[in-house]
């Protein structure tokens, strides 16, 4: 489903002097229905390796595929498509402040342009799986860090993506909300659902026991099919 | 797609009201723009009523002495009606002369009486004619002081339009002159707080932006509600114009009325009121639409 060819990512500084090399050669696949961990400390490469395959950043060499389309190549007025394919679900949760938990949630099926009788159906369904049911129409400063991690989640599920992509999903949550989320990851994957989640959080994946790709300074050290968080 | 526009509309009224503040400074500029370009659509109308009716009023009169037959009178009609400058020409006997004054001033028994009190027509048979063009009008005269006959006429009552039809023209065109330059001026500024509007609006939403493309909005679901909040913009503005300009139209009317020679203001308002309309929503709805274009293809790159 996703396959990293050879990217390497250098960013330049601003003034054009430093190079600073975020990925280096790195080669992977990820098949469907896959739960994938990209672990790693701060700086290693996670997040601009979720970057690349939502077509946020363009490899400075190699190939990113999403199926057998080359990210990279997909003009920028239509990566939407492939964005829709994919739930992302971020460390700072990036939740619309205006919106309430069901507002937030329905965007994603509103610019899909689903009638709102779609919307409904499913909205509840999805509120249901996530357990914010009695919280839909709070807005964001009106929840717990865990319950806006939980809108985020949903928000990245209602439209029944192909892939999730988690990118610390955990960062900002004490380890009872960490467990309820990853919880919920779990549930995601079982139904069927491609999960790739970065983290740096030892205890997560140490439990869960799943696939885990290991980054040191943009390198691939380590992809263990079962594997521990070993740095 | 329709329900997609309605949602792009809908989140176009929340950006609108989330910026009200500027969006209403950007109103105000843009209402002084339209009532601009009313005005000068306006004083176009009434210069060029004012230019027709000049060019269609009185003419020149020839007033026969008393007792010059009518025999004499058609003679010299038919001489005047040969001139190629001569449009139309017209007898007016003196019986007829005088059934009009009274006619006229049947209402004045002021004028009625002091007539009575004469005894006698005192009206003298007299030709009106009509010339082509305004500048024709100067030539007629000379042939009539020239002809032969010119001890039957008693007085030639000529107003000279040419003069009154060129100051119009020159009124008329410093008047538009004017009006574009301040037009264009205003139209600048109204661009200005339009395009500064969106750009605040795009600025404050700018994380918003980043998660809308992360969760796959196409380019112009993010663009289109920037777009929409131009276009109520507009239609405010043209709303609140068109109602002042109304108002100032039937309740100033009669007044307006006694300043400008009869003109009458609504007949103008109703008459055009399409033309209006069309030029409000061009000026309106054009404006604010480019100025959000221009914002948006320099603060919302996607």
């Amino acid at each position: 489903m996703i396959n990293f060819k050879n990217v390497t990512k250098i960013y330049q500084s601003r003034e054009g002097n430093q190079l600073r090399v975020a990925l280096e050669n790195i080669s992977f696949k990820v098949d469907k229905s896959e739960f994938v961990s990209i672990v790693g400390k701060s700086g290693s490469g996670k997040t601009t390796l979720l970057r690349l395959i939502l077509g946020e950043e363009k490899p400075t060499k190699g190939r990113v595929f999403f199926e057998d389309l080359d990210v990279h190549r997909i003009k920028p007025s239509q990566l939407y498509k492939i964005r829709r394919r994919i739930g992302v679900v971020f460390q700072d949760y990036k939740l619309f402040p205006t919106k309430t938990t069901r507002e937030n949630i329905a965007y994603v099926m509103e610019v899909m342009g689903a009638t709102d009788e779609e919307i409904e159906r499913d909205l509840n369904h999805i509120l249901d799986i996530v357990g914010l049911k009695d919280r839909a129409n709070n807005f964001p400063h009106e929840l717990s860090g865990g319950e806006r991690q939980r809108v985020a989640i949903a928000r990245a599920l209602i439209h029944r993506p192909d892939i999730i992509l988690a990118d610390e999903p955990t960062g900002n949550l004490d380890p009872y909300n960490t467990f309820e989320i990853i919880r919920l990851l779990i549930k995601i994957y079982e139904m069927g659902t491609t999960v790739i989640l970065a983290t740096h959080d030892r205890e997560i994946i140490n439990s869960l026991r799943k696939r885990v790709i290991t980054l040191e300074n943009g390198k691939i050290i380590r992809d263990d099919p079962k594997g521990r968080f070993i740095l | 797609m329709l329900i997609l526009f309605k949602r792009v509309f809908k989140n176009g009224w929340i950006s609108f009201k989330r910026n009200i503040g500027l969006n209403i400074a950007t109103i105000f500029v843009m209402i002084l723009v339209i009532c601009l370009i009313n005005i000068l659509f306006f004083l176009n109308i009434i210069f060029s009523i004012l230019i027709s009716e000049i060019r269609n009023k009185a003419d020149i009169s020839v007033y026969f002495k008393k007792d010059v037959s009518f025999e004499k009178i058609s003679e010299i009609e038919s001489e005047i009606s040969k001139l190629p400058e001569t449009k139309s020409i017209e007898y007016v006997s003196k019986e007829a002369a005088h059934e009009s004054f009274i006619e006229r001033y049947k209402n004045n028994p002021v004028l009625i009486d002091s007539l009575n009190e004469i005894g006698e027509n005192p009206f003298l048979s007299s030709l009106k004619i009509k010339a082509k063009e305004a500048e024709d009008y100067g030539k007629i005269v000379d042939f009539v002081k020239k002809l032969d006959f010119g001890n039957l006429i008693e007085e030639i009552d000529y107003f000279q339009r040419k003069p009154v039809i060129d100051k119009i023209f020159s009124i008329t065109s410093g008047v538009n002159k004017a009006g574009i330059i301040f037009a264009v001026v205003f139209s600048f500024i109204a661009v200005l707080a339009g395009f500064n509007a969106i750009k605040i609006a795009i600025q404050n939403l700018r994380e918003e932006i980043e998660t809308m493309r992360l969760v796959g909005a196409s380019n112009w679901f993010i663009r289109g509600p920037f777009l929409v909040q131009g276009v109520i913009v507009g239609f405010f503005s043209i709303l609140i114009t068109f109602f002042i300009t109304s108002i100032i139209c039937f309740i100033f009317d009669s007044k307006l009325k006694i300043l400008i020679f009869g003109i009458s203001f609504v007949d103008i308002f109703i008459n055009n009121l399409w033309k209006l309309i069309l030029i409000q929503f061009i000026t309106g709805i054009g404006l604010s639409v480019f100025s959000s274009i221009l914002a948006i293809r320099k603060y919302l790159k996607i």
